[in-house]
C-alpha cells in the first residue's frame, strides 16, 4: 500500500456515520424491489417446488416428490444431456472463432474499429429476430444456405426439421450471435498484453506459433476464464432460440431445460414440477461455476 | 523483406477479417431482402435474388397486427424501465460510495448476489405474484420486476468511485447537503457511466423475451419480440412478412448502436449478459 492510500484509508476510516434514515433513503428505491421481486420469489420458487399445483385449484404440499419424479424420469436426463450437447458444441466453435478474430483486429489492419462494429451487429439484436432469421436461413426448402450448398450440387440436410440437425442448428445461429462478445473480451484481454514482451520474444528468433503459446496464450487466460464461465451459465440458460427455432422440436430432439420449465408451468400447469427443475438447474450452474473457479488456479495466469 | 512480408501478412489477415465480416452481414442483408420479396412465400430454389420487389410485407404487417401499438409498446416500456433503473441505482449507488453505515459490506453483497440468481428460478413465484396483485397482462407486470438492477448500482459505483472525494469534501465545507453534493456534483461527473448504463438497460428491455411472452397475453399489449415470436407462428410461410416485422425491430437498436457503439459496447461487456 502506498502512502497516498494509506491516508485514503484513514480518511475512510475517520467518516462519520451517516444517519440511517439518510441511508434509508438513497437505498430503499432499489433496495425494496429488489428484495420483493427477486429475494422473496426465489425463497417462494423452493416453497412452490413441494407443492402439487396447476396453478388454479389449490396447492397440495406434497414434500419432494417433484424432485424425485424429475430424477426419475427419463426425459429429465433427456433435456439436461441436449442442454450439454448445445454447450459442447457451441463453446469450442464461438471460442476459436472470436480468438481468431480477436487475433487478426490485434494487429495493426487498417478499419480495426469499423470492423469491430460489425462483428457486434448480432450481439445487440435481439434473439427473436436472429433466430427467425436463421430459421429462414436454414429454410430446407428455399433457404439460403441449402440452396447455396446446392450450386455445388451437395444436397443440404433439413436443418431444424430433422432431429438430429436441429440442434446443430441452434448451435450454428448461437455461435454467430456471440460471436462479437466473445471477440471484444478476448480482445480487451490482448490489448492489455505489453507488447514489448512479444518483441523481446521476437528479438530472441521466436517464431509466431511459438509466441502465441508460450506468450499471448498464457496471458490472455484470465480473458479465457471469464468467456468460458459467462458461456457456460448462458448456456445451461439458452431459451429465446430455441423456443423461436424449433419449440424444442422436432420430437423434443432440441428442448433444453428452461423451455421444459416454461412448458411445464405455463403449458401442462405443473408449477411445483416446474419450480424444482428450475432450482435443479441452479444448482447445477452453481456447482459448474464453483467448480471452475476452484479449477482455475490449474491454468488461470494472473501475471 | 521483412517489411515487406509484414505488409503481406496484413494484406491476409485484413481479407480473413472481412471475409468474417461478410458472414456476419449476409443474414442481416438477408432478411432486408426477403421483407422486400412478395415471392419468399412459395420456394425460391434456383434463384437467390427476388424477381420482384414490392412492400407488401410491411403493408400485411400493420393491416393484420396492431403492429403500431406493439412498436409503441416496445418503445414506451423500454423508457420507462431505463427511467426508473437509472433513479433507482444511482442514490444506491452514491450511497455504497460515500456513506459509511453499520452492514454496508453486508448489503452490498447482497445487492450482487441478486446478478447470480438465474431468471428462470423466478418465473413461476414472480407469474403468481403478478397475478395476486391483478396485474397480468398490463405493462406494470413487464416493468415492476425490472425497477432495480444491482447490476447498474455496481457499474454506477464504480464510476463514483472515481469521482475525486476532495470535490464533496470542499462542498461539505461549504455546507452542502448530502443530496446537493449528489445532484450537483456527482451525477454531472458521472454522465458517461450515466450514458452506458442506460443504453444497455434500454437495450435490455428492448429484447427482452420470456417475461414479456408469459404475461403479456393481448396481442395490442405485447412487445415486439413476443409479437415477433406470435408472427412466425401465424404466418409461417409468409416469410417476408416475418422478415418485415424483424427488420422493424432491429431500426431503433441499431441507431442507437451507431450512435454510441463505444457505450454499447462497453455496456455490454462489463455486464457479461447479452
Amino acid at each position: 500500500m502506498n502512502r497516498i492510500e494509506q491516508e485514503r484509508e484513514i480518511v475512510a476510516v475517520a467518516k462519520p456515520r451517516t444517519k440511517p434514515l439518510l441511508v434509508l433513503a438513497f437505498l430503499a428505491p432499489s433496495a425494496i424491489p429488489l428484495v420483493v421481486f427477486i429475494f422473496v420469489p426465489m425463497i417462494s420458487a423452493a416453497w412452490i417446488s413441494l407443492q402439487k399445483w396447476n396453478l388454479l385449484s389449490d396447492a397440495e404440499f406434497v414434500s419432494f416428490d417433484n424432485y424425485v419424479s424429475l430424477a426419475t424420469d427419463s426425459d429429465t436426463w433427456r433435456i439436461f444431456l441436449n442442454t450439454l450437447y448445445f454447450i459442447i458444441g457451441y463453446l469450442p466453435l464461438v471460442f476459436t472463432g472470436g480468438l481468431v478474430i480477436a487475433l487478426a483486429l490485434n494487429r495493426m489492419i487498417p478499419g480495426r474499429s469499423f470492423w469491430r462494429g460489425i462483428y457486434f451487429l448480432p450481439v445487440i439484436s435481439s434473439w427473436i429476430v436472429v433466430a427467425l432469421i436463421w430459421r429462414w436461413l436454414l429454410q430446407p426448402e428455399g433457404g439460403l444456405v441449402n440452396t447455396v450448398i446446392g450450386f455445388f450440387g451437395i444436397s443440404g440436410p433439413g436443418w431444424w426439421t430433422d432431429p438430429a440437425w436441429a440442434m446443430p442448428s441452434i448451435i450454428i445461429a448461437t455461435a454467430w450471435k456471440d460471436l462479437g462478445f466473445v471477440t471484444i473480451i478476448l480482445l480487451a484481454g490482448l490489448q492489455a498484453i505489453d507488447p514489448q514482451i512479444n518483441e523481446a520474444a521476437q528479438l530472441d528468433g521466436a517464431t509466431h506459433i511459438r509466441k502465441l503459446k508460450r506468450i499471448t496464450l498464457p496471458l490472455l487466460t484470465p480473458s479465457i476464464f471469464f468467456v468460458v464461465v459467462i458461456s457456460l451459465i448462458n448456456g445451461f440458460q439458452v431459451f429465446d432460440q430455441v423456443y423461436a427455432m424449433t419449440g424444442g422440436g422436432p420430437a423434443g430432439a432440441s428442448n433444453v431445460v428452461v423451455l421444459e420449465v416454461y412448458d411445464l408451468a405455463f403449458r401442462y400447469g405443473q408449477a411445483g414440477k416446474a419450480a424444482a427443475l428450475s432450482w435443479i438447474l441452479f444448482i447445477v450452474i452453481a456447482i459448474f461455476t464453483w467448480l471452475q473457479v476452484k479449477g482455475q488456479r490449474r491454468w488461470v495466469f494472473y501475471g | 523483406m521483412a517489411k515487406q512480408s509484414q505488409r503481406s501478412n496484413v494484406f491476409w489477415i485484413t481479407l480473413l477479417v472481412a471475409l468474417g465480416a461478410v458472414i456476419m452481414l449476409i443474414p442481416f442483408a438477408w432478411a432486408v431482402l426477403t421483407s422486400l420479396n412478395p415471392d419468399a412465400t412459395i420456394s425460391i430454389n434456383d434463384s437467390i435474388w427476388p424477381e420482384r420487389f414490392d412492400i407488401s410485407g410491411y403493408t400485411a404487417l400493420f393491416e393484420t397486427l396492431p403492429f403500431f401499438k406493439v412498436i409503441l409498446n416496445s418503445v414506451g416500456i423500454a423508457i420507462i424501465v431505463t427511467t426508473i433503473q437509472i433513479a433507482t441505482a444511482a442514490p444506491a449507488a452514491y450511497a455504497f460510495s460515500r456513506f459509511n453505515f453499520k452492514g454496508q459490506n453486508a448489503v452490498f453483497v447482497g445487492y450482487l448476489a441478486t446478478m447470480m440468481i438465474p431468471f428462470q428460478v423466478l418465473l413461476v413465484p414472480l407469474f403468481i405474484q403478478m397475478r395476486i396483485f391483478g396485474l397480468i397482462d398490463s405493462y406494470a407486470s413487464v416493468v415492476l420486476p425490472a425497477m432495480a438492477s444491482a447490476f447498474g448500482v455496481f457499474l454506477l459505483r464504480q464510476a463514483i468511485n472515481q469521482v475525486p472525494r476532495e470535490l464533496d469534501d470542499a462542498a461539505t465545507v461549504d455546507g452542502a447537503s448530502h443530496l446537493r453534493i449528489f445532484t450537483r456534483i456527482i451525477l454531472p461527473s458521472i454522465k458517461p457511466a450515466l450514458a452506458t448504463f442506460g443504453i444497455f438497460a434500454f437495450m435490455a428491455s428492448w429484447n427482452g423475451f420470456i417475461w414479456p411472452l408469459i404475461v403479456l397475453r393481448s396481442p395490442e399489449i405485447q412487445t415486439l419480440p413476443v409479437a415477433l415470436a406470435g408472427i412466425q407462428g401465424q404466418y409461417t410461410t409468409e416469410w417476408n412478412i416475418v422478415m418485415a416485422g424483424s427488420v422493424i425491430s432491429m431500426i431503433p437498436i441499431f441507431l442507437v448502436y451507431v450512435f454510441a457503439q463505444r457505450s454499447v459496447v462497453q455496456g455490454i461487456t462489463s455486464a457479461g449478459i447479452k
